[in-house]
């Protein structure tokens, strides 16, 4: 009968003071825009894998905090971040962004790097009525009336790089790409705009997030001798993969890698050795020529440090807070359905140009540009649109797409 | 032992009163705890009181969550649409595999047998070769690595790395509602309730009794003429069918389930619990699930940016101090008091 006695005597210790511990409410945190504080969420993995991207996108959205707390807040209120650690799981997206909603009742959120993470958030977000601020690109076919997105959608990245080789002569390509939910929607894409455009595609494989052994890929590459590599990798892969590629002979010259996964911070991870030369695709570079690009990465790296390299998700991350702002300030509340009403249209100067938000799908207009990767590991834009792109996440101006959605 | 009974009662007014106290989000988190204790049970009789070191739960709280999903999602698509995932993965038809899942009866169905059979094939063969100990572990371990991996390369079928996410209903009750919450949480006790109470009469049968003796002499049970294989492939079955139970309320409660759920470390998480509470006693493994589950939201609400560190200290500490979990911490502290009860000095043993 020990056993009964001590298990017994174990619930008699623990699990009241277990329950009575988390029958215990913390105090409300107050309304999101209560006294003269503006209370916002700022949701990033800070642990697991994707923490290494996810930190860089926090720390830009924390400057542009700083910025506009600098400049006398908004509404004439200081603007205080809450953060949170997604910790590179889904479900703690989710269980995270409740809590921001729920407990700390901010007024918006700033968050997510993955697609999972944010088809995990989604359902949250609407059922609470609440705002997300999602920074990354993505693979479109999606527009949440309570997530606005400042990354790029298909038709400002994936869809220019596709004209820029075709442009560029490249009849055969192979596709490359991690096991998830961006790059086989991706690819989908590219087979649809392929198959309309005489394109052939030679091969399409995918590796599990993570995966390190390309070998096998690289020797049907090679030969398969496709014109260019689309390659939707993610992560750590992209560092094995460009290596093993260039051990392999392939060169850029013969046979050129699109990456749409690789900015400046991933350059610096593979070692610009290995990747100087082939092309990526996205709408904003360190490099980017504008005043207040200029600023940006000065404040960044006066912020941060000066071996610190800005990026296209942190400069969307970045500008997702300013325009917050903005819309805030016109709509004259935090209230989410005037900040969502007022959205539409409103403009900044941001490091990539001049950025709109198309009120229709809570998408931004951007510029897509193509880069060539330097050998000191900076990107030079070879290629822009000639204006700011307007948001089509369904593709539904292109003919080809028609099936997609 | 009266303060037992009280304790008892004590916690399930507790847990009676939550939902009356707690708000709608705090509610969830501890119906989520409690899916975990439900694992944790399992765990508890399998490794605690079977010695089945087993770092592969995961799989059968996963096959619970994703029958139980499958057939959310159907629900939710209505009869003639495709769930929204599979929409974006270009499947066109509903796949054979997802079509029996319409049907609530085969769901609720699958959530036992789906974990319970392939515990039970997987029990019969790994057993009957004697693989045990670390060897035993490590098979089930990386039966745990190798589901995930299947279910992220499946993306049409199974959501792949996204899993499944957004559900409203849960037979009727409409999850977006806060009293929808407080009877999925409701549905969660009972089950935990009633969980714990079978692996008790258990423990307490003569089943029971053979399963402690196998796992401190598995080759004088079989002289004595059992068959340990049986024993242990029936308890293994319990325990994954326990797991796949949890697995299925999980999905009402956090409203996800996905493969980040589900593989090696999820896995390992889960029986961090059941060590840190102490796997020889069920109402430990509860308690244990339930604090390591807690401390990890309050940790990580209160220090964003070094939880892990936190509870990764506790969890050391734990293992140092008090190798039995904090059930051997309460049993020590009773045999302290026990002895300073008895009069006069401590009793010598006479020996014959």
């Amino acid at each position: 009968m020990r056993s009964r006695t001590f298990s017994r005597g174990l619930l008699a210790l623990l699990l009241p003071a277990l329950l009575t511990t988390a029958c215990v409410e913390e105090p409300g945190g107050g309304a999101g825009a209560s006294g003269d504080e503006i209370k916002v969420g700022i949701l990033h993995s800070l642990s697991g894998t994707m923490a290494i991207s996810e930190v860089t996108v926090r720390d830009a959205e924390l400057l542009a905090i700083e910025e506009i707390n600098a400049k006398g807040g908004v509404l004439g209120k200081k603007v205080v971040p809450v953060t949170e650690d997604g910790a590179s799981d889904w479900p703690t997206f989710a269980e995270k962004a409740q809590k921001l909603i729920s407990q700390d009742k901010v007024a918006t959120v700033f968050g997510g790097w993955t697609s999972a993470s944010r088809k995990a958030m989604l359902p949250v977000f609407e059922r609470n009525k609440a705002l997300l601020w999602y920074p990354v690109q993505y693979e479109g076919l999606e527009s949440s009336p309570y997530i606005f997105y400042t990354g790029a959608t298909t038709n400002q990245q994936i869809v220019p790089a596709l004209d820029y080789l075709a442009a560029q002569g490249k009849k055969k390509m192979f596709l490359v790409g991690s096991d998830y939910v961006f790059p086989r929607t991706a690819n989908k894409i590219i087979k649809a705009y392929a198959a309309a455009k005489g394109i052939e595609i030679l091969g399409e494989e995918y590796t599990p997030l993570g995966h390190t052994e390309y070998s096998t890929l690289v020797n049907k590459i090679a030969d398969a001798k496709p014109d260019a590599v689309f390659n939707t990798l993610n992560g750590d892969s992209n560092v094995a993969f460009f290596k093993q590629l260039r051990g392999s002979g392939i060169t850029p010259q013969t046979t050129p890698v699109v990456s749409v996964s690789v900015a400046e911070e991933e350059v610096k991870g593979i070692g610009p050795e290995n990747v100087a030369g082939h092309l990526v695709a996205w709408n904003y570079y360190q490099t980017t020529t504008t005043p207040a690009n200029d600023a940006f990465v000065k404040a960044f790296k006066a912020k941060y440090g000066a071996d610190k390299v800005t990026s296209d998700p942190m400069e969307a991350g970045y500008n997702a807070v300013h325009l917050w702002a903005a819309a805030v300030a016109k709509a004259g509340t935090t209230e989410v359905e005037a900040v969502k009403k007022a959205a539409g249209g409103i403009t900044i100067d941001a490091p990539e140009g001049t950025t709109t938000i198309d009120g229709d799908n809570q998408h931004v207009a951007k510029t897509a540009r193509i880069g060539l990767v330097q050998a000191d590991g900076q990107i030079k834009e070879v290629w822009s649109s000639p204006g700011p792109i307007k948001p089509d996440p369904y593709l539904k101006g292109y003919d080809w797409a028609g099936g997609l959605s | 032992m009266t303060l037992g009974r009280i304790s008892l009662v004590v916690c399930v007014v507790l847990l009676a009163l939550a939902p009356l106290t707690l708000s709608p989000f705090r509610l969830g988190l501890l119906a989520k705890y409690l899916c975990f204790a439900i694992v944790a049970v399992g765990i508890a009789l399998a490794w605690g009181q079977g010695g089945m070191l087993t770092l592969g739960q995961g799989v059968f709280f996963g096959l619970g969550g994703y029958a139980m999903a499958m057939y959310l999602k159907l629900k939710e698509a209505g009869s003639a649409g495709l769930p929204d995932f599979m929409v974006w993965s270009g499947v066109e038809e509903l796949p054979a595999l997802w079509k029996p899942f319409g049907n609530p009866v085969f769901a609720l169905a699958a959530v036992v047998l789906i974990p319970g059979v392939v515990a039970f094939l997987l029990g019969l063969l790994v057993f009957r070769q004697r693989v045990r100990g670390a060897y035993f572990a490590i098979l089930s371990q990386a039966l745990a690595a190798a589901f995930v991996i299947l279910l992220i390369g499946q993306q049409g079928l199974t959501g792949g790395t996204n899993g499944m996410t957004n559900f409203s209903q849960f037979f009727g009750l409409d999850l977006t509602d806060p009293n929808g919450q407080r009877a999925v949480y409701a549905i969660t006790a009972l089950v935990l309730g009633a969980t714990f109470l079978v692996a008790k009469l258990l423990v307490r049968s003569r089943f029971g009794r053979l399963l402690v003796a196998v796992r401190d002499g598995e080759d004088r049970v079989r002289f004595l003429g059992y068959d340990p294989a049986v024993v242990k492939t029936i308890t293994f079955t319990i325990s994954a069918v326990m797991a796949g139970l949890a697995g299925a309320l999980f999905v009402p409660v956090v409203g996800i389930i996905s493969p980040a759920l589900l593989g090696i470390v999820p896995s390992l998480e889960l029986l961090v619990g059941v060590a840190v509470g102490g796997r020889f006693v069920l109402a430990g493994a509860i308690a244990g699930a339930i604090a390591v589950n807690y401390a990890k939201t309050l940790f990580s609400e209160d220090f964003a940016e070094g939880w892990l560190y936190l509870q990764g200290g506790l969890f050391v500490l734990v293992l140092v101090f008090a190798p039995k979990g904090l059930a051997g911490v309460v049993e020590s502290a009773r045999d302290r008091l026990a002895s300073r009860r008895q009069t006069g000095p401590a009793p010598v043993e006479v020996t014959a």
